[in-house]
């Protein structure tokens, strides 16, 4: 059983909708016992991240999660793949869940082009290394991004990128190899997106 | 880079598409979720929904058959017609919707354009815009293109973009099923004067108007219903097509 967890953060509608298109038995919970029944975690996310943190740690369920990623997958899309990391400069500094090296920080302070923040669209997701995430996706299939902050200083984790005049990390691995993070959303991402998720219901 | 997108519209009245379809080998031609699916399955980018019934009873068929799409379809969804408030937008995204287009809504009130974007974020709040010449001036029309509301269409589309709004529709009234291409000094007008995502509306009668369309760099995406609903077009081969030329699209 996959729990995704519910701290009132997005819509799951979607989400949701393609674990049970992917025949996934899941659950939306916000309870720490649901967290330690299930398989693997989905931790997901739209917003703001000081906000999402904030939410996280009002449900008392920041350490449970750091706890639980080191025995079974974690997976974070989008705003919860940014949480993985050790911190955010979103609207000031914050302390992120800190499973992955990193920061996270303005796409808009590095892109040189007048390209336009939120990157948001389908864009190409290249494979820098090769990992078990990747069993059901070919390099360069398109993914869908919507996103106006970005993973950076993360090079060692990083299984996947995206060109958007600067390189955006689409795709994390913890050194451990359970926890992972999507900046896009594999749920958006049509039959490539459906393929990530099925790979991360085997891992 | 981010892909140029292709985007069928589908027109729904009491649960079903209106508007020219005649597909030969599609079982249900006028189910949205058939249609729907046939589509996801031939590349297009994004479903643009909307609803087109006033009754009561139709809206909810319009949600009802929303969550059925969203449950089998995996790509984005834009939904409007007949958006007036922050209560509308929540209802389609709760139903699966991704993004929400306003239009005459936000004419009878623009709040509506800065409430919904610091509610749900500027990438949910798409303007779409009925554009129509009169006397040399691009004039907003509101109500399905029949009301003349004296707005001057750049200075609407500037507005929506500093009120939040993060993409425009721009439909013009005046190439608006006469399939003669896209309305390239309409998009032009526009596209100097916002820098969010826009998408053409209006025009498109073979593959080479959306290859014309893209030439122009402020273009976004095209959006199409009736050429894509009578299969005169097919996306997959628009695509290919488009491919070919040089324009960077999914494939």
């Amino acid at each position: 059983m996959i729990a995704v967890v519910d701290y009132g953060v997005g819509n799951l509608f979607s989400l949701l909708s393609s674990l049970r298109f992917l025949g996934s038995a899941c659950l939306v919970t916000k309870q720490k016992e649901d967290l330690v029944r299930a398989e693997r975690i989905i931790l997901p996310g739209v917003g703001a991240f000081g906000d999402a943190m904030d939410k996280l740690n009002d449900a008392g369920l920041t350490d449970t999660i750091r706890e639980l990623a080191q025995v079974k997958p974690l997976l974070g899309i989008c705003l919860g793949m940014q949480l993985l990391f050790e911190r955010s400069f979103e609207h000031g500094e914050h302390e992120g869940l800190g499973l992955i090296p990193g920061s996270v920080e303005p796409l808009a302070a590095d892109l040189e082009q007048p390209l336009k923040v939120p990157h948001m669209g389908w864009n190409r997701l290249t494979i820098v290394r090769d990992d078990p995430i990747f069993k059901y996706f070919t390099d360069g299939d398109w993914v869908y991004y919507v996103h106006s902050y970005y993973a950076k200083n993360c090079a060692g984790n990083t299984l996947g990128v995206s060109d958007y005049g600067v390189t955006v990390t689409g795709l994390v691995r913890s050194a451990s190899g359970l926890i992972y993070g999507m900046q896009f959303h594999p749920e958006k991402s049509g039959r490539a997106g459906l393929g990530l998720l099925k790979a991360f219901s085997e891992i | 880079m981010i892909s140029k997108r292709i985007i069928p519209c589908l027109d729904v009245t009491n649960g079903r598409v209106v508007k020219g379809v005649n597909f030969q080998d599609i079982h249900d031609l006028a189910d949205p979720v058939e249609l729907a699916r046939y589509y996801y399955e031939t590349g297009a980018d994004e479903l643009v929904f909307y609803d087109i019934t006033a009754s009561y009873e139709g809206r909810k068929l319009f949600t009802d058959l929303l969550r059925r799409v969203a449950a089998q379809i995996f790509i984005p969804l834009t939904v409007g017609g007949g958006i007036n408030s922050l209560h509308d937008f929540d209802t389609v995204l709760k139903s699966g919707a991704d993004k929400v287009s306003i239009n005459s809504g936000a004419i009878k009130d623009p709040s509506l354009i800065s409430a919904a974007a610091k509610r749900y974020g500027s990438q949910c709040v798409v303007l779409s815009m009925d554009v129509k010449r009169v006397n040399g001036e691009f004039r907003v029309f509101a109500n399905g293109g029949r009301i003349d509301t004296g707005l001057d269409a750049r200075e609407w589309a500037k507005r929506g973009e500093d009120l939040g709004a993060g993409e425009i529709v721009l439909n013009s009234i005046d190439t608006d099923g006469v399939r003669q291409g896209f309305d390239l000094p309409l998009l032009c007008a526009i596209g100097e004067i916002v820098s969010v995502p826009l998408i053409a509306s209006g025009g498109a009668g073979k593959m080479a108007d959306f290859w014309e369309l893209f030439q122009y760099d402020r273009v976004d995406a095209g959006l199409a219903a009736s050429v894509f609903h009578t299969k005169q077009i097919d996306i997959g081969e628009l695509k290919k097509y488009l491919r070919e030329r040089g324009v960077n699209v999914r494939l």
